[in-house]
């Protein structure tokens, strides 16, 4: 039926403008904070809630029309200044909006606004409108004056409206009635007999009363609808069209083919002698670049758009922890690609929660160290170099390094040694590794040591680079550097072993040439690490066609005697200097050739997997060339560990081979009176696990951790002792990940990090004992965390793995 | 395993071998492309082609079927099967007919047949003159397996 198709047009209408206005509202409600008396401000929400009640109760979404009528009605005393707006009246007001926000994607999703209980937030908007008023009335009254007041306005205003002039430009929306009647569609007084059953307590609204008592036909009141939403948003309709999406992402697609086929064509006619061809040529060049431009600002969203919310991310979280934090923006305005907007939505949001909770002091702690009490959270966006950059600082505590490294320890993702070697600046990094977290206690807000490292793998995955700038006691900054676009990047096109490679630009930090003689006094070796001094800082260098294990035509790092192999007139070293996270490194290439506008396009599964590559493209002359993953390239080449973690892990293995005596220890209790230790770097977390949720598999107890299975294995078992905490109701558990299983190693009791050096002493044979030592005065077993881990696996062997699955 | 149900068959020699993959399967056939190699893949892959704006991954389908290697003076033809994936390109040394084939005439591949040929044949076709092997397309196309052979 049409006219079925026609509701469902104008609930989509609805639903899109409703949003829109949604989202414009926390915005407003937090200026109002600020100026609770902005009368513009005040009447724009008032609007906004009115005439999403004014449609709902048409479209007959009762739940939404009792939630904004109660809000409308609030606000409506606001606006008339009977109320005044207060913090409580806000959140609120925030609530309602929320409530309204989660019908509204009901009504998206099932078409009905959903059956949740809104009669408590109802109650308290009525309270909050009752307040001012004289307490001497009764409550009863008081409520049927709230519910009614609004009707009983829009009544006057249909009879005002009559005398009205048509073209009135007043702000105030026509009703729906008042409009029926211009049309003449209707006569007023059948819209005041309607408008007077609802006074008598009929919940639905005034065209729908019409349409049923015959008066009209629902496709009029469509109409008026309709009429009365365009009234609503002047001017600006008529100079914008909504797109979908996907239409401009097809649109996007082929301009990108239409650069690769211009950037073909440029490079066959430059050897052409036929000047009319060459001509047309550079006009096909200029109007692709500029098509290319154009396409692309289509899909440009100011940052802004992101932003908006924070502020009443902001308030909201600052008014739970207790803290006191004002919010700067600037660069609001700055441009990006539509689906980087999305995707730097959740770890920008992150990176505000994180500041406010662990970043900015409770007032208190702020006057104490003499800064002003309301702390200072700023977002800064800004173009550089084709690239954004966006600025979240705090005025906080700054990250204390000292105590994130103690953490890492603690957690086992670095050793003491590690730490020690850390600078303050790599120490902040710290921050970034997954499983740590510096917050003292778990938050609803954070804490659980997830966080950081997504947030950084997702900056990663568009292509972005993040870096963190804290110092104690006076802020934390973390700047983020993202591609404008995904689609069309500049990349530099590099060859080595007569391959060509691309490297995008937002790695590229410079270029370096050395020639011949030079290359030879100026790269030095650590121990087979090729390194160059470069403007007095060593940047290590890695041979590309080493990583790639294809054959190169230098050799500088291969052997010991390689020097003498290189012939030094025989080719000057071309260097890329790379950023890969904090680090920079040297990439030795070939030939560094041209830099072009290329179009990532995806790699089949069959190679998808290879860190060292991000994609491949098409080239000027039809050839495919891969695009180089500068971060997958550094961890490949090890400039930078995997998550670092792994670095630990394998300084774990080589010290212990060497000998256990610098390692520092976790130290156990065993039994009553036993104990025993592990090297701290095997340790990977310390959890405490009800006993009650221990569950058994192959005769194996197993509880479910982090999403998968956790085998657990009993020192007292190992060791053969009486556990003194059979019956204890909480399970002391280290955590130890190795080959990618993790396994939990149960003691009694958790005593100590001991860090001295010990005398290791082997004992006869003693399975999933390592020796024996005197550890802080008492005689410690080691325990041997592999031959432990590989008792208790779920799996024998490392080909087949992972049978038991968690059903969740 | 069940007997394909295929009708129509595209074949083409592999080391003297005859294969075939279903018809509707094949997206197309083209000659020797210029591939660009991809370093660090798995041994079977060939290289990356360019097919018309798309990019496709060449399987050496000697080298996937552990083969010997092609000779150097020979240059292998692109047969491009469609996969859940995407296009996907076999490089194989000579094209032969498409086949209409009698479904009587099929048979599971003998248990005697071991190696990575055991593994991609799903079964076979007694033509009057030769076998027909027919290729598991989703295997075939599968370089996770060969690695490290």
């Amino acid at each position: 039926m049409t006219q079925d198709e026609d509701l469902a047009e104008v609930i989509g209408e609805f639903l899109v403008e409703s949003g829109e206005g949604l989202d414009a509202l926390d915005q407003a409600f937090v200026e109002l904070e600020h100026d609770p008396t902005d009368a513009g401000n005040l009447a724009f929400v008032f609007r906004t809630i009115h005439s999403i009640k004014g449609a709902s109760g048409f479209l007959g979404f009762q739940n939404l029309e009792k939630v904004t009528h109660s809000a409308e009605n609030l606000l409506s005393q606001l606006r008339d200044a009977t109320l005044l707006l207060t913090p409580e009246i806000t959140t609120v007001l925030l609530l309602a909006v929320d409530a309204v926000r989660q019908m509204l994607l009901n009504i998206e999703q099932s078409g009905a606004d959903g059956d949740a209980d809104h009669s408590e937030l109802i109650r308290s908007m009525e309270a909050l409108s009752h307040r001012p008023e004289s307490r001497s009335e009764s409550k009863v009254l008081n409520h049927k004056e709230a519910v009614f007041a609004p009707q009983a306005g829009e009544a006057q205003a249909v009879s005002d409206d009559s005398n009205r002039e048509v073209t009135s430009s007043d702000d105030e929306n026509k009703s729906v009635g008042e409009l029926l009647v211009e049309a003449g569609k209707a006569n007023p007084e059948e819209v005041q007999a309607a408008l007077a059953a609802q006074l008598a307590g009929d919940p639905r609204h005034v065209g729908e009363i019409l349409v049923e008592r015959g008066v009209l036909d629902s496709s009029e009141v469509v109409e008026a609808l309709n009429t009365q939403r365009k009234e609503a948003g002047p001017a600006v309709n008529n100079s914008t069209i909504r797109i979908d999406v996907a239409l401009i992402d097809r649109l996007m697609n082929l301009v990108g083919e239409l650069v690769l086929a211009r950037n073909q064509v440029l490079q066959f006619t430059a050897n052409q002698p036929d000047s009319a061809l060459v001509e047309t040529t550079q006009r096909l060049n200029l109007i692709t670049t500029e098509l290319q431009a154009g396409v692309m600002k289509t899909r440009m969203q100011p940052i802004g758009n992101v932003w908006s919310k924070f502020p009443r991310v902001v308030r909201d979280l600052s008014l739970s922890v207790g803290k006191k934090v004002k919010l700067y923006m600037e660069g609001a305005e700055t441009e990006l690609d539509k689906t980087i907007i999305e995707a730097v939505k959740d770890p920008l949001t992150h990176l505000v929660r994180n500041a406010i909770d662990h970043g900015i002091e409770t007032p208190e702690a702020r006057a104490a160290a003499g800064k002003p009490v309301d702390g200072t959270l700023s977002l800064r966006a800004f173009h550089e170099g084709g690239h954004v950059n966006i600025e979240i600082s705090d005025d906080g505590s700054g990250i204390d390094s000292e105590r994130i490294k103690a953490k890492a320890i603690s957690s086992g993702l670095i050793s003491a040694e590690q730490a020690a070697k850390l600078s303050e600046r790599d120490a902040s990094a710290l921050i970034f590794l997954p499983g740590l977290t510096t917050a003292a206690a778990v938050t609803n807000i954070s804490g659980r040591g997830v966080g950081m490292d997504v947030v950084k793998t997702n900056i990663e995955k568009i292509g972005g680079v993040m870096d963190i700038h804290s110092v104690k006691g006076v802020g934390t900054t973390f700047r983020i550097k993202i591609p404008l676009t995904l689609a069309i990047i500049p990349a530099l096109i590099v060859t080595t072993a007569e391959n060509r490679y691309l490297i995008p630009q937002v790695n590229l930090v410079e270029l370096v040439r050395l020639e011949a003689d030079q290359a030879l006094s100026s790269i030095e070796k650590i121990h087979n690490a090729p390194v160059v001094r470069l403007r007095d800082r060593l940047l290590p260098l890695v041979d590309l066609a080493d990583i790639l294990k294809t054959p190169k035509k230098t050799k500088i790092s291969s052997t010991d005697e390689g020097e003498a192999e290189v012939d030094p007139r025989l080719m000057p070293i071309n260097i890329v200097v790379l950023q890969a996270d904090d680090n920079q490194f040297g990439l030795i290439v070939d030939e560094v050739l041209d830099t072009e506008e290329i179009v990532v396009k995806p790699m089949g599964r069959q190679i998808k997997n290879i860190p060292a590559f991000a994609g491949a493209t098409i080239m000027g002359d039809g050839r495919v060339a891969l695009i180089i993953d500068v971060m997958g390239l550094a961890q490949e080449s090890g400039v930078i560990a995997q998550g670092r973690a792994r670095s630990a892990g394998e300084a774990h293995s080589t010290a212990v081979e060497e000998s256990v005596s610098t390692q520092p220890m976790l130290v156990l209790g065993v039994g009553s009176t036993s104990r025993a230790a592990i090297p701290l770097s095997a340790v990977d977390r310390l959890e405490e696990f009800a006993r009650d949720i221990i569950e058994t598999t192959g005769g194996k107890d197993v509880v479910q951790y982090r999403g998968s299975i956790l085998p657990l294995a009993y020192v007292s078992q190992i060791l053969n002792l009486p556990s003194s905490s059979d019956d204890a109701e909480i399970l002391e558990v280290v955590v130890h990940t190795s080959k990618g299983a993790s396994v939990g190693i149960v003691c009694d009791s958790i005593v100590d990090i001991i860090d001295e050096s010990i005398n290791l002493q082997a004992t006869d044979s003693r399975p999933g004992v390592t020796g024996v030592a005197v550890i802080d005065g008492r005689v410690t077993d080691v325990l041997d965390v592999e031959f432990i881990a590989n008792t208790v696996r779920l799996s024998g062997s490392g080909r087949s793995r992972a049978y038991v699955a968690v059903a969740s | 395993m069940s007997i394909p149900t295929q009708s129509q068959y595209c074949t083409f020699y592999v080391a003297d071998h005859l294969f075939g993959v279903g018809v509707s399967e094949i997206q197309e056939v083209i000659r020797y492309q210029d591939v660009t190699h991809v370093p660090l893949a798995a041994q079977s892959v060939e290289g990356l082609i360019n097919l018309r704006g798309q990019i496709v991954t060449a399987i050496d389908l000697r080298r996937q079927l552990a083969l010997p290697e092609r000779s150097d003076d020979s240059l292998p033809l692109n047969v491009v099967v469609r996969t859940e994936d995407g296009p996907v390109s076999l490089l194989v040394d000579e094209i032969g007919d498409v086949v209409d084939i009698d479904e009587s005439t099929w048979e599971a591949t003998p248990p005697t047949v071991g190696g990575r040929i055991g593994d991609l044949v799903q079964g076979v076709y007694k033509l009057q003159n030769e076998l027909l092997l027919v290729l598991a397309t989703d295997r075939a196309v599968d370089v996770g397996a060969s690695t490290g052979i």
